[in-house]
């Protein structure tokens, strides 16, 4: 059981402390409550763990913030990152004639 | 808390921890006479720079404005400008020497003849200008009197969890002593400028960080390119740093929590006291050389994944809550906050010993940065050279 850093009690991403394998479980107090979730692939240390599943496009929140939205749905359990995070600030690629 | 550290009185009033004869480049082309002259004389710091040769229009400008900001530096005694022709060495010379009334010494190759006779006519200049600042005594001053960067590069998510929140401790204790703390690198503002409008003394000041912060999101609509890549950079992605949000509501910790006094351009001088931001490019050496040429004597540094540079005029502390990082360069590394993202220290705790060594650090005690000679400078600029 690794404890994770979870920063604000919106947060749906939470930061491993340490590298965890996947199968671990992965434990966080927020609000004097204890809770846990298993995590379903390998997350390296520092990297965020999806506390709870997150549906495509939705904002991904880490110190109460909004961070990003996910691009396509993240499982409880799974590594949040670029590969499924998506930035929604100095997108000039958006931008009219912007290289997407 | 132990609140005054050993320094340098200059003219102005400022004060220096450290106490350099400044052997400064107006101009690209005499790097090797300063490197030269640095090498020769005991007590100097060279400071050689890049382009400064035909600079025009806003460049012109604030080339200038850094320079003279560099050779004002408190932690500089005196200053010997080299150039290649007397009219530049002397424009700066004269506006350091009137912004400070320190001693400086102008040069240039073309009025000394060639490259070995001006060495030696910087040499002999070099040598009184030592032999001076040798006798100066360190006196106490209050943390008060400092003005200090802070700073991150190589970040990654333990910076925003240990780094960060330590570097905040401290910028918070400096504005109390009555000092002034610099926030920079704007482009590490996006996504969290709404948290810095909410702390500025002004709507004009919550109006000025918009507009900085809203020029770097232009800019990347001009360029047609998305940020990510440029920053977060592909370090700080391997480090678990996803977006330029979470790196910016990370970043924007070091700074404290007291009131933005105000948003301050590239290099301006730092006059008031509290918190300020000041509008710099995200890479350390290009934004440590604004910061030094601000007037700041120390520099705090944040790294997660590990970025081994510091500032050639404002020494620089390291600090990292990776303990990855730690292990790996130990020797670049001044303070470890390891057990701040372990979550077993507070970054209060964290932040007083930070503190302590950052006084240390200041009556002379020399960083990992400057012993190990891992010091850059580098100029803002704006347009290219024609």
């Amino acid at each position: 059981m690794k404890k994770i850093a979870v920063l604000h009690e919106k947060d749906n991403v939470g930061t491993v402390l340490q590298a965890v394998d996947s199968g671990e479980s992965v434990i966080w107090t927020i609000k004097g409550e204890e809770r846990r979730v298993t995590v379903t692939e390998k997350i390296p240390l520092g990297h965020k763990v999806a506390l709870v599943p997150v549906g495509d496009r939705q904002e991904i929140v880490k110190y109460g913030e909004v961070i990003g939205v996910a691009r396509g749905d993240i499982g409880q359990g799974a590594l949040v990152h670029v590969h499924n995070v998506e930035s929604l600030r100095g997108r000039g690629d958006l931008a009219e004639g912007g290289k997407r | 808390m132990e609140k005054t550290f050993m320094g340098y009185a200059r003219p102005d009033g400022a004060v220096g921890i450290r106490n350099h004869v400044g052997i400064l480049a107006a101009m690209d082309n005499v790097n090797g006479v300063v490197q030269v002259i640095s090498d020769a004389v005991r007590g100097v710091l060279g400071i050689p720079i890049w382009y400064g040769r035909g600079q025009f229009g806003q460049d012109e400008q604030l080339t200038f404005k850094t320079l003279v900001g560099l050779g004002s530096n408190p932690n500089l005694h005196s200053v010997l400008i080299v150039s290649l022709e007397p009219v530049s060495a002397n424009k700066l010379a004269n506006a350091i020497r009137e912004r400070t009334g320190k001693q400086v010494v102008a040069i240039s190759v073309q009025e000394c003849g060639d490259s070995i006779r001006t060495i030696a006519e910087g040499m002999r200049i070099a040598a009184e200008l030592v032999g001076a600042a040798s006798e100066q005594r360190s006196e106490p001053f209050s943390v008060g009197k400092l003005i200090i960067g802070v700073e991150c590069g190589g970040s990654d998510t333990t910076s925003g969890l240990a780094a960060n929140p330590t570097l905040g401790k401290v910028a918070d204790a400096v504005v109390d002593a009555g000092g002034a703390v610099v926030l920079t690198e704007t482009s590490e503002l996006l996504g969290a400028e709404h948290i810095l409008m909410k702390r500025a003394v002004s709507p004009q000041v919550a109006e000025e960080i918009k507009r900085i912060v809203d020029n770097v999101e232009q800019e990347a609509n001009r360029r047609g390119v998305s940020i990510l890549g440029a920053n977060p950079v592909p370090d700080n992605i391997a480090g678990g740093l996803t977006t330029i949000e979470e790196k910016s509501l990370g970043a924007i910790i070091k700074g404290g929590s007291r009131t933005i006094q105000g948003v301050l351009p590239y290099a301006e001088p730092v006059t008031g006291q509290g918190l300020f931001i000041m509008d710099t490019p995200a890479p350390a050496c290009e934004s440590m050389t604004g910061i030094a040429a601000g007037g700041a004597q120390l520099i705090l540094f944040a790294t997660g994944k590990g970025n081994i540079i510091g500032s050639l005029l404002a020494p620089t502390i390291k600090v990292t809550g990776n303990p990855d990082t730690l292990r790996q360069m130990e020797v670049n590394i001044d303070v470890e906050v390891t057990e701040v993202f372990a979550g077993t220290k507070t970054a209060d705790a964290a932040g007083k010993e930070l503190f302590a060594c950052m006084l240390k650090v200041c009556s002379g005690k020399m960083t990992k940065a400057e012993i190990l000679r891992q010091e850059g400078i580098a100029l803002n600029r704006i347009q290219p050279t024609v």
